[in-house]
Protein backbone atom coordinates (compact mmCIF):
# COMPACT_ATOMS: atom_id res chain seq x y z
CA UNK A 1 0.00 0.00 0.00
CA UNK A 2 1.22 3.45 -0.84
CA UNK A 3 0.33 6.50 1.20
CA UNK A 4 -1.35 9.11 -0.97
CA UNK A 5 -1.85 11.62 1.83
CA UNK A 6 -0.22 15.05 1.64
CA UNK A 7 -0.36 18.14 3.81
CA UNK A 8 -0.81 21.73 2.70
CA UNK A 9 0.05 23.58 5.86
CA UNK A 10 -2.75 22.70 8.28
CA UNK A 11 -4.88 21.04 5.61
CA UNK A 12 -4.78 17.25 5.45
CA UNK A 13 -5.51 15.90 1.98
CA UNK A 14 -6.25 12.21 1.43
CA UNK A 15 -4.45 12.54 -1.90
CA UNK A 16 -2.73 15.37 -3.80
CA UNK A 17 -5.52 15.89 -6.33
CA UNK A 18 -7.79 18.91 -6.07
CA UNK A 19 -9.88 20.53 -8.76
CA UNK A 20 -9.45 24.10 -9.90
CA UNK A 21 -11.82 26.96 -9.34
CA UNK A 22 -13.77 28.08 -12.39
CA UNK A 23 -13.69 24.59 -13.83
CA UNK A 24 -15.64 22.72 -11.19
CA UNK A 25 -18.74 24.84 -10.57
CA UNK A 26 -19.89 24.27 -7.00
CA UNK A 27 -18.72 20.66 -7.22
CA UNK A 28 -22.20 19.18 -7.14
CA UNK A 29 -22.37 19.39 -10.94
CA UNK A 30 -19.83 16.52 -11.01
CA UNK A 31 -21.71 14.28 -8.60
CA UNK A 32 -23.32 12.20 -11.36
CA UNK A 33 -19.84 11.34 -12.61
CA UNK A 34 -17.95 10.38 -9.46
CA UNK A 35 -17.88 10.53 -5.66
CA UNK A 36 -16.31 13.87 -4.81
CA UNK A 37 -14.93 12.37 -1.59
CA UNK A 38 -12.35 10.57 -3.73
CA UNK A 39 -10.58 13.91 -4.24
CA UNK A 40 -8.05 15.49 -1.92
CA UNK A 41 -10.19 18.58 -2.18
CA UNK A 42 -11.98 20.89 -4.54
CA UNK A 43 -12.15 24.63 -5.01
CA UNK A 44 -15.55 26.05 -5.87
CA UNK A 45 -16.08 28.82 -8.37
CA UNK A 46 -14.84 32.39 -7.99
CA UNK A 47 -17.09 34.07 -5.44
CA UNK A 48 -17.48 37.79 -4.98
CA UNK A 49 -19.23 39.94 -2.42
CA UNK A 50 -21.99 40.84 -4.86
CA UNK A 51 -23.57 38.87 -7.70
CA UNK A 52 -21.78 39.27 -11.05
CA UNK A 53 -23.23 38.58 -14.49
CA UNK A 54 -19.78 38.07 -16.01
CA UNK A 55 -18.80 39.06 -19.52
CA UNK A 56 -20.96 39.03 -22.65
CA UNK A 57 -20.94 36.04 -25.02
CA UNK A 58 -18.75 34.73 -26.75
CA UNK A 59 -16.73 33.69 -23.76
CA UNK A 60 -14.62 30.84 -25.09
CA UNK A 61 -12.36 29.95 -27.97
CA UNK A 62 -10.81 26.61 -28.74
CA UNK A 63 -7.16 26.16 -29.59
CA UNK A 64 -5.47 22.95 -30.78
CA UNK A 65 -4.16 22.27 -27.28
CA UNK A 66 -6.29 24.28 -24.95
CA UNK A 67 -8.92 26.96 -24.74
CA UNK A 68 -9.41 30.61 -23.97
CA UNK A 69 -12.11 31.82 -21.64
CA UNK A 70 -13.49 35.19 -20.72
CA UNK A 71 -16.20 34.24 -18.24
CA UNK A 72 -15.47 37.18 -15.96
CA UNK A 73 -16.35 35.65 -12.58
CA UNK A 74 -20.05 35.11 -13.15
CA UNK A 75 -21.44 34.06 -9.77
CA UNK A 76 -24.39 34.66 -7.46
CA UNK A 77 -22.40 36.34 -4.71
CA UNK A 78 -21.18 35.16 -1.32
CA UNK A 79 -24.56 35.51 0.43
CA UNK A 80 -26.16 33.17 -2.09
CA UNK A 81 -23.24 30.79 -1.66
CA UNK A 82 -23.56 30.76 2.12
CA UNK A 83 -27.34 30.30 2.11
CA UNK A 84 -28.01 28.07 -0.89
CA UNK A 85 -24.82 26.25 -1.81
CA UNK A 86 -22.97 25.75 1.44
CA UNK A 87 -25.66 23.43 2.90
CA UNK A 88 -25.10 21.12 -0.09
CA UNK A 89 -21.35 21.04 0.56
CA UNK A 90 -21.34 20.36 4.31
CA UNK A 91 -21.77 16.62 3.81
CA UNK A 92 -18.54 16.11 1.86
CA UNK A 93 -15.67 14.39 3.61
CA UNK A 94 -12.97 16.28 1.77
CA UNK A 95 -11.51 19.78 1.71
CA UNK A 96 -13.89 22.25 0.10
CA UNK A 97 -12.25 25.61 -0.52
CA UNK A 98 -13.91 28.74 -1.87
CA UNK A 99 -12.16 30.91 -4.42
CA UNK A 100 -12.65 34.54 -3.42
CA UNK A 101 -12.34 37.56 -5.67
CA UNK A 102 -13.12 41.24 -5.47
CA UNK A 103 -12.90 44.62 -7.12
CA UNK A 104 -11.51 46.36 -4.04
CA UNK A 105 -9.56 45.27 -0.99
CA UNK A 106 -12.68 45.91 1.09
CA UNK A 107 -14.72 43.51 -1.06
CA UNK A 108 -12.13 40.75 -0.64
CA UNK A 109 -12.14 41.32 3.11
CA UNK A 110 -15.91 41.33 3.46
CA UNK A 111 -16.34 38.25 1.26
CA UNK A 112 -13.64 36.33 3.16
CA UNK A 113 -15.29 37.35 6.44
CA UNK A 114 -18.57 35.72 5.40
CA UNK A 115 -16.81 32.49 4.43
CA UNK A 116 -14.83 32.46 7.68
CA UNK A 117 -18.13 31.77 9.45
CA UNK A 118 -18.77 28.59 7.45
CA UNK A 119 -17.60 25.72 9.62
CA UNK A 120 -17.00 23.13 6.92
CA UNK A 121 -14.96 25.39 4.64
CA UNK A 122 -11.38 24.93 5.90
CA UNK A 123 -9.84 27.49 3.61
CA UNK A 124 -10.16 30.03 0.85
CA UNK A 125 -8.22 30.51 -2.31
CA UNK A 126 -7.67 34.22 -2.78
CA UNK A 127 -7.90 35.02 -6.47
CA UNK A 128 -5.64 37.96 -7.19
CA UNK A 129 -5.02 36.77 -10.71
CA UNK A 130 -8.21 36.64 -12.83
CA UNK A 131 -7.34 38.13 -16.23
CA UNK A 132 -10.97 38.50 -17.28
CA UNK A 133 -12.34 41.28 -15.13
CA UNK A 134 -11.61 44.93 -15.73
CA UNK A 135 -11.38 46.04 -12.13
CA UNK A 136 -9.54 44.16 -9.42
CA UNK A 137 -8.70 40.59 -10.35
CA UNK A 138 -5.32 40.33 -11.95
CA UNK A 139 -4.36 43.91 -11.14
CA UNK A 140 -3.92 42.90 -7.48
CA UNK A 141 -1.64 40.03 -8.37
CA UNK A 142 0.76 41.73 -10.73
CA UNK A 143 2.67 43.92 -8.30
CA UNK A 144 4.14 43.09 -4.93
CA UNK A 145 2.64 46.08 -3.05
CA UNK A 146 -0.94 45.46 -4.25
CA UNK A 147 -0.68 41.70 -3.68
CA UNK A 148 0.65 42.32 -0.19
CA UNK A 149 -2.07 44.85 0.55
CA UNK A 150 -4.97 42.53 -0.26
CA UNK A 151 -3.46 39.46 1.41
CA UNK A 152 -2.54 41.40 4.55
CA UNK A 153 -6.06 42.83 4.80
CA UNK A 154 -7.74 39.46 4.32
CA UNK A 155 -5.35 37.78 6.73
CA UNK A 156 -6.61 40.08 9.49
CA UNK A 157 -10.19 38.77 9.20
CA UNK A 158 -9.71 35.27 7.83
CA UNK A 159 -8.41 32.81 10.38
CA UNK A 160 -8.37 29.53 8.45
CA UNK A 161 -6.20 28.37 5.56
CA UNK A 162 -5.38 31.20 3.18
CA UNK A 163 -4.22 30.00 -0.23
CA UNK A 164 -3.30 32.73 -2.72
CA UNK A 165 -3.72 32.06 -6.42
CA UNK A 166 -0.97 33.70 -8.45
CA UNK A 167 -0.99 35.17 -11.92
CA UNK A 168 1.47 34.01 -14.55
CA UNK A 169 1.10 37.35 -16.29
CA UNK A 170 4.05 38.87 -14.46
CA UNK A 171 7.77 39.17 -14.97
CA UNK A 172 8.83 37.51 -11.70
CA UNK A 173 6.20 35.27 -10.14
CA UNK A 174 8.62 34.17 -7.40
CA UNK A 175 8.78 37.74 -6.09
CA UNK A 176 4.98 37.95 -5.85
CA UNK A 177 4.96 34.58 -4.07
CA UNK A 178 7.53 35.78 -1.54
CA UNK A 179 5.54 38.96 -1.02
CA UNK A 180 2.30 37.16 -0.14
CA UNK A 181 4.18 34.66 2.02
CA UNK A 182 5.56 37.59 3.96
CA UNK A 183 2.11 38.89 4.87
CA UNK A 184 0.53 35.66 5.99
CA UNK A 185 -0.43 33.43 3.04
CA UNK A 186 -0.52 29.77 4.14
CA UNK A 187 0.04 28.48 0.61
CA UNK A 188 0.18 29.64 -3.00
CA UNK A 189 -1.55 28.07 -5.99
CA UNK A 190 -0.39 28.65 -9.54
CA UNK A 191 -0.88 29.29 -12.32
CA UNK A 192 -4.05 31.10 -13.25
CA UNK A 193 -4.69 31.44 -16.99
CA UNK A 194 -2.29 33.19 -19.34
CA UNK A 195 -3.53 36.35 -21.00
CA UNK A 196 -4.17 35.40 -24.60
CA UNK A 197 -6.11 36.23 -27.75
CA UNK A 198 -7.97 34.52 -30.58
CA UNK A 199 -8.90 36.10 -33.91
CA UNK A 200 -11.38 34.90 -36.55
CA UNK A 201 -9.62 35.60 -39.86
CA UNK A 202 -12.87 35.26 -41.83
CA UNK A 203 -14.67 38.00 -39.92
CA UNK A 204 -11.45 39.86 -39.02
CA UNK A 205 -12.77 40.14 -35.47
CA UNK A 206 -11.62 38.89 -32.09
CA UNK A 207 -13.37 35.66 -31.08
CA UNK A 208 -13.95 36.72 -27.47
CA UNK A 209 -16.32 39.52 -26.52
CA UNK A 210 -13.58 40.93 -24.30
CA UNK A 211 -10.92 40.70 -27.07
CA UNK A 212 -8.45 39.03 -24.72
CA UNK A 213 -9.02 36.12 -22.37
CA UNK A 214 -7.28 33.45 -20.32
CA UNK A 215 -5.51 30.51 -21.94
CA UNK A 216 -5.66 27.13 -20.20
CA UNK A 217 -5.08 23.49 -21.07
CA UNK A 218 -1.99 21.54 -22.21
CA UNK A 219 -0.67 24.60 -24.07
CA UNK A 220 0.21 26.32 -20.78
CA UNK A 221 1.72 23.34 -18.97
CA UNK A 222 5.40 24.00 -19.66
CA UNK A 223 5.00 27.59 -18.51
CA UNK A 224 3.15 26.49 -15.38
CA UNK A 225 5.71 23.84 -14.58
CA UNK A 226 8.55 26.35 -14.82
CA UNK A 227 6.72 28.78 -12.56
CA UNK A 228 5.91 26.13 -9.96
CA UNK A 229 9.56 25.12 -9.90
CA UNK A 230 10.66 28.76 -9.49
CA UNK A 231 8.15 29.52 -6.76
CA UNK A 232 8.80 26.30 -4.83
CA UNK A 233 12.45 27.32 -4.56
CA UNK A 234 11.53 30.84 -3.46
CA UNK A 235 9.05 30.20 -0.62
CA UNK A 236 8.71 27.94 2.42
CA UNK A 237 4.92 27.67 2.31
CA UNK A 238 3.34 24.85 0.24
CA UNK A 239 2.84 25.32 -3.48
CA UNK A 240 -0.21 23.92 -5.27
CA UNK A 241 0.50 23.41 -8.96
CA UNK A 242 -1.87 23.67 -11.87
CA UNK A 243 -1.90 24.48 -15.55
CA UNK A 244 -2.71 21.99 -18.25
CA UNK A 245 -2.69 18.88 -16.07
CA UNK A 246 -4.48 16.26 -18.17
CA UNK A 247 -3.22 13.00 -16.65
CA UNK A 248 -1.25 11.50 -13.78
CA UNK A 249 2.10 11.95 -15.52
CA UNK A 250 1.44 15.69 -15.75
CA UNK A 251 0.47 15.78 -12.07
CA UNK A 252 3.64 13.97 -11.05
CA UNK A 253 5.78 16.39 -13.04
CA UNK A 254 4.29 19.24 -11.03
CA UNK A 255 4.99 17.42 -7.76
CA UNK A 256 8.57 16.73 -8.81
CA UNK A 257 8.90 20.45 -9.53
CA UNK A 258 7.84 21.19 -5.97
CA UNK A 259 4.04 21.18 -5.80
CA UNK A 260 2.65 19.63 -2.59
CA UNK A 261 -0.68 19.12 -4.34
CA UNK A 262 -2.13 19.83 -7.76
CA UNK A 263 -5.37 21.14 -9.20
CA UNK A 264 -7.05 19.71 -12.28
CA UNK A 265 -8.96 22.26 -14.33
CA UNK A 266 -9.66 22.28 -18.05
CA UNK A 267 -9.09 18.52 -18.27
CA UNK A 268 -12.43 18.05 -16.50
CA UNK A 269 -14.24 19.66 -19.44
CA UNK A 270 -12.75 17.15 -21.85
CA UNK A 271 -13.05 14.19 -19.50
CA UNK A 272 -15.19 14.70 -16.39
CA UNK A 273 -13.52 11.63 -14.89
CA UNK A 274 -9.99 13.08 -15.30
CA UNK A 275 -9.60 14.09 -11.62
CA UNK A 276 -10.26 10.58 -10.28
CA UNK A 277 -8.25 8.95 -13.07
CA UNK A 278 -5.32 11.13 -11.95
CA UNK A 279 -5.68 9.96 -8.34
CA UNK A 280 -5.48 6.35 -9.53
CA UNK A 281 -2.60 7.16 -11.88
CA UNK A 282 -0.53 8.73 -9.09
CA UNK A 283 -1.12 5.63 -6.95
CA UNK A 284 0.00 3.38 -9.81
CA UNK A 285 3.11 5.51 -10.37
CA UNK A 286 4.10 5.30 -6.71
CA UNK A 287 3.69 1.52 -6.74
CA UNK A 288 5.63 1.17 -9.97
CA UNK A 289 8.50 3.26 -8.63
CA UNK A 290 8.29 1.68 -5.15
CA UNK A 291 7.77 5.06 -3.52
CA UNK A 292 5.90 4.73 -0.23
CA UNK A 293 4.38 8.17 0.04
CA UNK A 294 3.09 10.81 -2.37
CA UNK A 295 4.67 13.40 -0.10
CA UNK A 296 8.09 11.96 -0.95
CA UNK A 297 7.61 13.07 -4.54
CA UNK A 298 7.33 16.74 -3.66
CA UNK A 299 10.33 18.66 -4.96
CA UNK A 300 12.29 15.50 -5.71
CA UNK A 301 13.32 16.64 -9.16
CA UNK A 302 16.83 15.41 -9.85
CA UNK A 303 18.98 18.19 -11.27
CA UNK B 1 -34.71 11.15 -16.25
CA UNK B 2 -31.34 9.51 -16.73
CA UNK B 3 -28.35 10.81 -14.74
CA UNK B 4 -25.36 12.24 -16.61
CA UNK B 5 -22.70 9.69 -17.45
CA UNK B 6 -19.46 9.33 -19.44
CA UNK B 7 -19.38 6.17 -21.55
CA UNK B 8 -17.73 4.64 -24.58
CA UNK B 9 -20.50 4.02 -27.10
CA UNK B 10 -19.94 1.60 -29.96
CA UNK B 11 -20.84 2.73 -33.47
CA UNK B 12 -23.48 0.24 -34.64
CA UNK B 13 -24.01 1.99 -37.94
CA UNK B 14 -22.80 5.08 -39.74
CA UNK B 15 -24.99 5.88 -42.72
CA UNK B 16 -24.22 8.72 -45.10
CA UNK B 17 -27.59 10.32 -45.94
CA UNK B 18 -26.38 12.81 -48.52
CA UNK B 19 -23.16 14.67 -49.32
CA UNK B 20 -22.56 15.97 -45.81
CA UNK B 21 -25.13 14.44 -43.45
CA UNK B 22 -24.58 11.22 -41.53
CA UNK B 23 -26.77 9.19 -39.22
CA UNK B 24 -24.86 7.44 -36.45
CA UNK B 25 -26.41 4.81 -34.22
CA UNK B 26 -24.41 4.32 -31.03
CA UNK B 27 -24.84 1.43 -28.61
CA UNK B 28 -24.47 2.20 -24.91
CA UNK B 29 -22.77 -0.19 -22.46
CA UNK B 30 -25.17 0.90 -19.70
CA UNK B 31 -28.94 0.62 -19.72
CA UNK B 32 -30.49 3.75 -21.17
CA UNK B 33 -33.16 5.32 -19.03
CA UNK B 34 -35.55 8.08 -19.98
CA UNK B 35 -33.88 10.65 -22.23
CA UNK B 36 -35.95 13.69 -23.16
CA UNK B 37 -36.20 15.06 -26.71
CA UNK B 38 -34.15 18.25 -26.86
CA UNK B 39 -31.40 16.83 -24.67
CA UNK B 40 -27.95 16.48 -26.20
CA UNK B 41 -24.66 14.60 -25.98
CA UNK B 42 -21.10 15.93 -25.84
CA UNK B 43 -18.69 13.82 -27.85
CA UNK B 44 -14.91 13.64 -27.53
CA UNK B 45 -13.02 14.06 -30.79
CA UNK B 46 -9.43 13.04 -30.25
CA UNK B 47 -8.38 12.23 -33.78
CA UNK B 48 -8.16 15.79 -35.04
CA UNK B 49 -5.11 17.87 -34.14
CA UNK B 50 -7.10 21.08 -34.29
CA UNK B 51 -9.76 20.05 -31.79
CA UNK B 52 -9.42 19.99 -28.04
CA UNK B 53 -12.93 20.30 -26.66
CA UNK B 54 -15.88 17.96 -27.04
CA UNK B 55 -18.60 18.61 -29.59
CA UNK B 56 -22.29 18.87 -28.64
CA UNK B 57 -24.92 17.15 -30.81
CA UNK B 58 -28.68 16.96 -30.42
CA UNK B 59 -30.07 13.52 -29.78
CA UNK B 60 -31.91 12.35 -32.88
CA UNK B 61 -33.48 9.28 -31.38
CA UNK B 62 -33.28 6.69 -28.63
CA UNK B 63 -34.08 3.02 -29.07
CA UNK B 64 -34.53 1.62 -25.58
CA UNK B 65 -34.88 -1.96 -26.84
CA UNK B 66 -31.61 -1.85 -28.76
CA UNK B 67 -30.11 0.46 -26.12
CA UNK B 68 -28.94 2.90 -28.77
CA UNK B 69 -28.74 6.65 -29.25
CA UNK B 70 -28.87 8.10 -32.75
CA UNK B 71 -27.13 11.28 -33.83
CA UNK B 72 -27.80 13.23 -37.01
CA UNK B 73 -24.52 14.93 -37.88
CA UNK B 74 -23.66 17.48 -40.51
CA UNK B 75 -20.01 17.41 -41.51
CA UNK B 76 -19.17 21.08 -40.97
CA UNK B 77 -15.69 21.09 -39.46
CA UNK B 78 -12.85 18.99 -38.09
CA UNK B 79 -14.82 17.91 -35.01
CA UNK B 80 -17.92 16.69 -36.81
CA UNK B 81 -15.73 15.22 -39.55
CA UNK B 82 -14.01 12.94 -37.04
CA UNK B 83 -17.41 11.59 -36.07
CA UNK B 84 -18.81 11.18 -39.55
CA UNK B 85 -15.61 9.29 -40.39
CA UNK B 86 -15.89 6.87 -37.47
CA UNK B 87 -16.43 3.36 -38.81
CA UNK B 88 -18.84 0.76 -37.45
CA UNK B 89 -17.43 -1.11 -34.49
CA UNK B 90 -15.30 1.73 -33.16
CA UNK B 91 -16.13 3.42 -29.90
CA UNK B 92 -16.72 7.07 -29.18
CA UNK B 93 -16.45 8.73 -25.77
CA UNK B 94 -19.76 10.45 -24.99
CA UNK B 95 -21.10 12.46 -22.06
CA UNK B 96 -24.90 12.21 -21.93
CA UNK B 97 -27.72 13.02 -21.52
CA UNK B 98 -27.24 16.77 -21.14
CA UNK B 99 -29.58 19.74 -21.05
CA UNK B 100 -33.26 20.07 -20.31
CA UNK B 101 -35.39 19.04 -23.32
CA UNK B 102 -38.69 20.30 -24.70
CA UNK B 103 -41.71 20.67 -22.47
CA UNK B 104 -44.55 18.31 -23.28
CA UNK B 105 -47.77 19.65 -24.77
CA UNK B 106 -51.18 18.86 -23.28
CA UNK B 107 -53.48 16.35 -24.88
CA UNK B 108 -55.52 17.65 -27.81
CA UNK B 109 -53.15 20.54 -28.38
CA UNK B 110 -52.01 21.39 -31.89
CA UNK B 111 -48.29 21.90 -32.18
CA UNK B 112 -46.00 23.16 -34.92
CA UNK B 113 -42.42 21.94 -35.22
CA UNK B 114 -40.24 24.30 -37.25
CA UNK B 115 -36.87 22.92 -38.32
CA UNK B 116 -34.11 24.34 -40.45
CA UNK B 117 -31.19 22.26 -41.73
CA UNK B 118 -29.99 19.70 -39.22
CA UNK B 119 -32.12 21.43 -36.60
CA UNK B 120 -34.72 18.82 -37.48
CA UNK B 121 -32.87 16.28 -35.31
CA UNK B 122 -34.37 17.01 -31.88
CA UNK B 123 -37.75 17.86 -33.40
CA UNK B 124 -38.08 14.47 -35.04
CA UNK B 125 -37.10 12.79 -31.77
CA UNK B 126 -39.76 14.89 -30.07
CA UNK B 127 -42.44 13.83 -32.55
CA UNK B 128 -41.43 10.20 -32.10
CA UNK B 129 -41.57 10.52 -28.32
CA UNK B 130 -45.03 12.07 -28.43
CA UNK B 131 -46.17 9.09 -30.49
CA UNK B 132 -44.51 6.67 -28.05
CA UNK B 133 -46.28 8.37 -25.18
CA UNK B 134 -49.50 7.83 -27.10
CA UNK B 135 -50.35 11.46 -26.53
CA UNK B 136 -53.27 12.90 -28.46
CA UNK B 137 -51.37 15.79 -29.95
CA UNK B 138 -52.00 17.12 -33.43
CA UNK B 139 -48.50 17.45 -34.90
CA UNK B 140 -47.57 19.70 -37.81
CA UNK B 141 -44.01 20.09 -39.07
CA UNK B 142 -42.52 22.84 -41.20
CA UNK B 143 -39.12 21.93 -42.56
CA UNK B 144 -36.84 24.12 -44.61
CA UNK B 145 -33.53 23.66 -46.37
CA UNK B 146 -31.49 25.12 -49.20
CA UNK B 147 -32.37 22.45 -51.75
CA UNK B 148 -34.53 19.33 -52.02
CA UNK B 149 -31.39 17.24 -51.47
CA UNK B 150 -30.92 18.90 -48.08
CA UNK B 151 -34.47 18.06 -46.98
CA UNK B 152 -34.26 14.84 -45.06
CA UNK B 153 -36.50 12.56 -43.06
CA UNK B 154 -39.70 14.00 -44.54
CA UNK B 155 -41.22 10.50 -44.53
CA UNK B 156 -40.40 10.17 -40.87
CA UNK B 157 -42.10 13.46 -40.05
CA UNK B 158 -45.06 12.39 -42.19
CA UNK B 159 -45.63 9.39 -39.88
CA UNK B 160 -46.48 11.80 -37.10
CA UNK B 161 -48.49 14.51 -38.83
CA UNK B 162 -48.84 17.05 -41.58
CA UNK B 163 -45.56 18.21 -43.18
CA UNK B 164 -44.87 21.51 -44.95
CA UNK B 165 -41.61 22.26 -46.75
CA UNK B 166 -39.67 25.17 -48.13
CA UNK B 167 -36.47 25.23 -50.16
CA UNK B 168 -34.46 28.28 -51.06
CA UNK B 169 -34.12 27.16 -54.69
CA UNK B 170 -37.73 26.05 -54.99
CA UNK B 171 -36.81 22.43 -55.72
CA UNK B 172 -39.28 21.16 -53.10
CA UNK B 173 -42.28 22.79 -51.48
CA UNK B 174 -42.61 26.54 -51.27
CA UNK B 175 -39.71 28.51 -52.71
CA UNK B 176 -38.08 30.61 -50.03
CA UNK B 177 -37.12 30.35 -46.42
CA UNK B 178 -39.02 28.61 -43.63
CA UNK B 179 -40.16 31.98 -42.39
CA UNK B 180 -41.84 32.71 -45.72
CA UNK B 181 -44.28 29.83 -45.36
CA UNK B 182 -47.97 30.61 -44.98
CA UNK B 183 -48.33 28.37 -41.97
CA UNK B 184 -46.14 30.78 -40.03
CA UNK B 185 -47.59 33.92 -41.50
CA UNK B 186 -51.34 33.41 -41.88
CA UNK B 187 -52.29 30.60 -39.52
CA UNK B 188 -49.94 30.63 -36.59
CA UNK B 189 -52.65 31.43 -34.08
CA UNK B 190 -54.35 28.07 -34.73
CA UNK B 191 -51.43 26.38 -32.93
CA UNK B 192 -51.13 26.01 -29.18
CA UNK B 193 -47.37 25.61 -29.21
CA UNK B 194 -44.45 26.16 -31.57
CA UNK B 195 -41.10 24.40 -31.13
CA UNK B 196 -38.17 25.38 -33.30
CA UNK B 197 -34.56 24.37 -33.90
CA UNK B 198 -32.24 25.59 -36.62
CA UNK B 199 -30.12 28.60 -37.51
CA UNK B 200 -30.50 31.38 -34.95
CA UNK B 201 -31.84 34.02 -37.40
CA UNK B 202 -34.56 31.53 -38.39
CA UNK B 203 -35.45 30.81 -34.78
CA UNK B 204 -35.52 34.52 -33.96
CA UNK B 205 -37.90 35.14 -36.86
CA UNK B 206 -40.13 32.23 -35.80
CA UNK B 207 -40.05 33.44 -32.19
CA UNK B 208 -41.05 36.95 -33.25
CA UNK B 209 -44.02 35.60 -35.21
CA UNK B 210 -45.11 33.40 -32.29
CA UNK B 211 -44.74 36.28 -29.85
CA UNK B 212 -46.78 38.54 -32.13
CA UNK B 213 -49.80 36.21 -31.94
CA UNK B 214 -49.16 35.16 -28.34
CA UNK B 215 -48.42 31.50 -29.04
CA UNK B 216 -46.23 29.49 -26.66
CA UNK B 217 -42.83 28.98 -28.28
CA UNK B 218 -39.72 27.07 -27.31
CA UNK B 219 -36.40 27.32 -29.14
CA UNK B 220 -33.42 25.00 -28.97
CA UNK B 221 -30.24 27.07 -28.88
CA UNK B 222 -26.84 26.15 -30.11
CA UNK B 223 -23.75 27.68 -28.55
CA UNK B 224 -20.01 27.17 -28.24
CA UNK B 225 -19.54 24.93 -25.24
CA UNK B 226 -16.55 23.73 -23.29
CA UNK B 227 -17.93 21.36 -20.62
CA UNK B 228 -21.61 20.85 -21.50
CA UNK B 229 -22.72 20.40 -17.88
CA UNK B 230 -22.67 23.83 -16.33
CA UNK B 231 -19.25 24.26 -14.78
CA UNK B 232 -17.32 26.41 -17.25
CA UNK B 233 -20.06 29.04 -17.76
CA UNK B 234 -18.87 29.71 -21.31
CA UNK B 235 -22.07 29.02 -23.26
CA UNK B 236 -24.30 31.65 -21.71
CA UNK B 237 -27.22 33.38 -23.35
CA UNK B 238 -28.86 36.58 -22.14
CA UNK B 239 -32.20 35.97 -20.45
CA UNK B 240 -34.62 37.99 -18.37
CA UNK B 241 -32.93 36.43 -15.31
CA UNK B 242 -29.41 37.29 -16.46
CA UNK B 243 -26.83 35.09 -18.11
CA UNK B 244 -27.92 31.47 -18.21
CA UNK B 245 -26.04 28.43 -19.47
CA UNK B 246 -27.30 26.97 -22.73
CA UNK B 247 -25.97 23.58 -21.62
CA UNK B 248 -27.86 23.28 -18.33
CA UNK B 249 -30.60 25.93 -18.26
CA UNK B 250 -31.22 25.03 -21.93
CA UNK B 251 -30.64 24.24 -24.69
CA UNK B 252 -34.42 24.61 -24.84
CA UNK B 253 -35.70 28.02 -23.75
CA UNK B 254 -39.16 29.53 -23.73
CA UNK B 255 -38.95 32.69 -25.82
CA UNK B 256 -40.53 34.73 -23.05
CA UNK B 257 -37.34 34.13 -21.03
CA UNK B 258 -34.94 35.22 -23.77
CA UNK B 259 -33.89 38.78 -24.47
CA UNK B 260 -34.46 38.44 -28.19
Amino acid sequence: MVDLRVKIGDLDLKNPVMTASGTFGYGVEFEDFFDLNRLGGFVVKGTTLHERQGNPYPRSAETPSGMLNAVGLQNRGVKYFAEKIYPKLERFQTNVLVNVSGSTVEEYVECAGVIDELEHIPGIELNISCPNVKEGGMTFGTSCPSAEAVVRAVRKVYKKHLMVKLSPNVTAIDEIARAVEGVGADSVSLINTLLAMAIDAETRKPVLSTITGGLSGPAVKPVALRMVWQVARAVKIPVIGMGGIMNAADAIEFMLAGASAIQVGTAGFVDPLAPVKIVKGIEDYLKRHKIESAADLVGSLQL
Amino acid sequence: MMNKTVQNLRVLSNIQLNRDHHLLELQAPVKLEQINPGQFVNVRVEKSQSTFLRRPFSIYGVNYEKNTISLFIKDVGPGSHVLTSTPEGEEVDVVFPLGNGFSLPENNERILLVGGGFGIAPLLFFAQELKNLNSKVDIHALVGARTADDLMELDSFAQYGQVYTTTEDGSHGLKGRVTDHLVLNDNLQIFDRVYTCGPEPMMKAVAAKAAAVGVFCEVSLENTMACGFGVCLCCVTDTTSGHQCVCTDGPVFNIKDLKW
